[in-house]
């Protein structure tokens, strides 16, 4: 039981990295349509970033936001100088396209720093915890209360904010809402920004736990593409969940049945989700309510 | 209709060809023939994949793994096994193409992001199959592999190697141009248009997706034995993600559905990392400014834009 608890923190630690990253793709989708797979390389951005400015001797919450807020510039600036002017093309090229800047992405940061492993230090105190025959890492805490803290904002921005409920329409029917006045144009910056600033998030919060570099972004990208896909693309309360879901397959496959094919065992369900629900695990109750 | 030089079947074969018997005039060392065969066997790959992303608009995003699959069949049957060169690389197509029937028969139906998402799950467990069996395929260190070797000769140097690969692109080019050319071809554009009018119009499409899924991984898997011979080792690395992206950047680069574009980029994108010293600290940020300066500026690819430009001028 004591190595279940184990198993379900740690996988619940990194399954809210994943819901992190997820959380941006569904983001993004529902505003556009477009399937962004250099999210990942968000991760890479607020991570690395937040090691460099930490390294310059700043504080270590003023490296983390800065490094949140520098990738969400990032994301601001791909929205507007790649996808906004070919907005019209197909999902497809705009699926090709977000894989180039990923490319671009990952080549810049391996020439802006190295190709070495970075670490952070982890928030509060290294100490560990013990909770009923539980070792706890404090970090993975902080991880798993921050991405709850995220998603309520996130949600709260959605149900709260004209700009959240403007994404919310143009979701719904981009061409009823130009009609009402929204501009897609700053739909797409908006849900961009939160995607990059969702990522980066994830990336500062991550690196304490298993270190990054420059190319660590494509392999978290799959998580939040694979989490997207489990709770239905564009569902982002599904992304969430189907984040967590998945770290908490991989960690007990790890447990229980092979440490080395852990990744190959979540790739199986993730598959046999795709096959056996294709619209996702919360896909069915979507299709009800239409 | 295309006409005069680049008219496919004869024309631009021709040209090739000729191509292909003029360059070694300029080659002068082993260096730069190592650098056609490279560009020639990493053609043959990207052939697959630009009939099925091409003509057929399939992505794929696990075509190393098939790839990874025709090399190791071939490095494992020749060593461990003593079979012939050329039928452990009939095997190992053989198996990729059971391998891409099997997977493609329910994948195949999932269409975008999902499709993506499914050949990338593919590919990557390919990676992880390689990588993790160390008393199977050798681990994450990779294994050595028999030179190319049939009926007691053996191909060795440059030109030797140059000759063949020629060969086998060549033949690879005719067979896919005449499937592109053949009521398949067409039935695949058809289906690229649109799933539902070739449905409607009684195009069989899960037929012709599988059938295009088999073929392709046939090139990829024949391709990779070729490579495991040239290079006499390979690694679980051939598998990954990076070289999946890597084929598209050079099949969007040539042009989506044109057979010469998939040569033309490999030529392109294959021989810069070669041919320049100093690009190897470049060479991921400038593959990734490829593919996006592609996509925004060249979404036709290199060559239908040319062939465009040509038309143009000569009409």
């Amino acid at each position: 039981m004591d190595g279940f608890l184990q198993l379900a923190i740690s996988g619940v630690a990194m399954g809210s990295i994943y819901a992190l990253v997820g959380l941006g793709y569904a983001l993004i989708y529902n505003a556009s349509h477009v399937v962004n797979l250099a999210q990942g390389e968000f991760v890479m951005l607020g991570g690395m970033g937040a090691v460099s400015l930490a390294g310059l001797g700043m504080p270590l919450p003023v490296a983390m936001f800065l490094a949140v807020v520098g990738t969400s510039v990032v994301g601001l600036l791909m929205a507007r100088l790649t996808i906004e002017p070919r907005r019209q093309a197909p999902v497809l090229t705009l699926m090709l396209l977000t894989i180039g800047l990923g490319i671009v992405f990952r080549g810049i940061a391996m020439l802006l720093w190295d190709k070495e492993v970075h670490t952070l230090a982890p928030i509060g105190s290294g100490e560990l915890i013990q909770v009923m025959g539980v070792t706890i890492v404090p970090q993975t805490l902080w991880v798993i209360g921050l991405m709850i803290v995220a998603v309520v904002a996130v949600d709260s921005f959605f149900r709260r904010s004209r700009h959240g409920k403007a994404i919310l329409a143009a979701a719904a029917h981009p061409m009823a809402a130009q009609l009402f006045g929204i501009k897609i144009d700053v739909v797409l910056r908006w849900s961009f920004t939160l995607s990059a600033f969702l990522g980066g998030l994830a990336g500062v919060l991550v690196t304490p736990l298993t270190f990054t570099s420059y190319d660590v972004g494509l392999n978290l990208g799959v998580k939040g593409f694979s989490a997207a896909i489990i709770g239905g693309m564009g569902n982002g309360l599904g992304a969430v969940v189907g984040g967590l879901l998945l770290g908490l397959t991989e960690s007990m496959a790890a447990g229980y049945l092979s440490s080395s094919y852990k990744d190959l065992i979540a790739l199986l369900v993730i598959l046999a989700v795709m096959l056996l629900a294709p619209q996702g695990i919360f896909g069915a109750r979507h299709k009800e309510r239409v | 209709m295309k006409s005069g030089f680049l008219q496919p079947q004869t024309g631009g074969l021709v040209a090739l060809a000729a191509l292909m018997a003029l360059l070694p005039l300029l080659i002068t060392s082993d260096l730069y023939f190592n650098v056609a065969n490279n560009v020639g066997i990493r053609a043959l790959l990207c052939l697959g994949l630009s009939l099925l992303l091409g003509f057929a608009g399939q992505i794929s995003l696990g075509h190393a793994g098939f790839f990874a699959i025709g090399a190791y069949s071939s490095a494992l049957l020749t060593s461990r096994l003593d079979w012939p060169v050329p039928v452990a690389l009939l095997a190992g197509a053989s198996l990729c193409a059971l391998i891409a029937l099997i997977i493609g028969r329910s994948i195949l139906r999932l269409r975008g992001h999902l499709l993506a998402m499914a050949t990338l799950a593919m590919g990557s467990m390919i990676y992880i199959i390689l990588n993790q069996n160390v008393a199977l395929f050798g681990g994450p260190d990779g294994i050595s592999v028999k030179p190319f070797e049939v009926g007691g000769f053996r191909l060795q140097g440059g030109l030797q190697w140059y000759i063949a690969i020629c060969c086998a692109l060549l033949a690879g080019t005719w067979l896919a141009l005449n499937l592109v050319n053949s009521p398949i071809g067409r039935a695949l554009v058809a289906i690229k248009g649109s799933e539902v009018a070739a449905e409607v119009s009684g195009v069989d499409i899960a037929r012709y997706k599988l059938l295009i899924f088999v073929v392709s991984a046939v090139y990829a898997s024949v391709a990779g034995s070729i490579f495991a011979h040239y290079t006499e080792f390979i690694t679980p690395g051939e598998a990954e993600l990076l070289y999946s992206f890597e084929m598209l950047i050079i099949v969007l680069l040539g042009g989506m559905g044109s057979i010469y574009g998939a040569i033309v980029g490999a030529a392109i994108l294959m021989s810069l990392p070669h041919l320049l010293t100093w690009f190897h600290d470049y060479e991921t940020l400038v593959f990734g400014m490829v593919l996006v300066f592609t996509v925004l500026f060249l979404p036709r690819g290199l060559l239908p834009t040319l062939q465009q430009r040509w038309r143009k001028r000569g009409g």
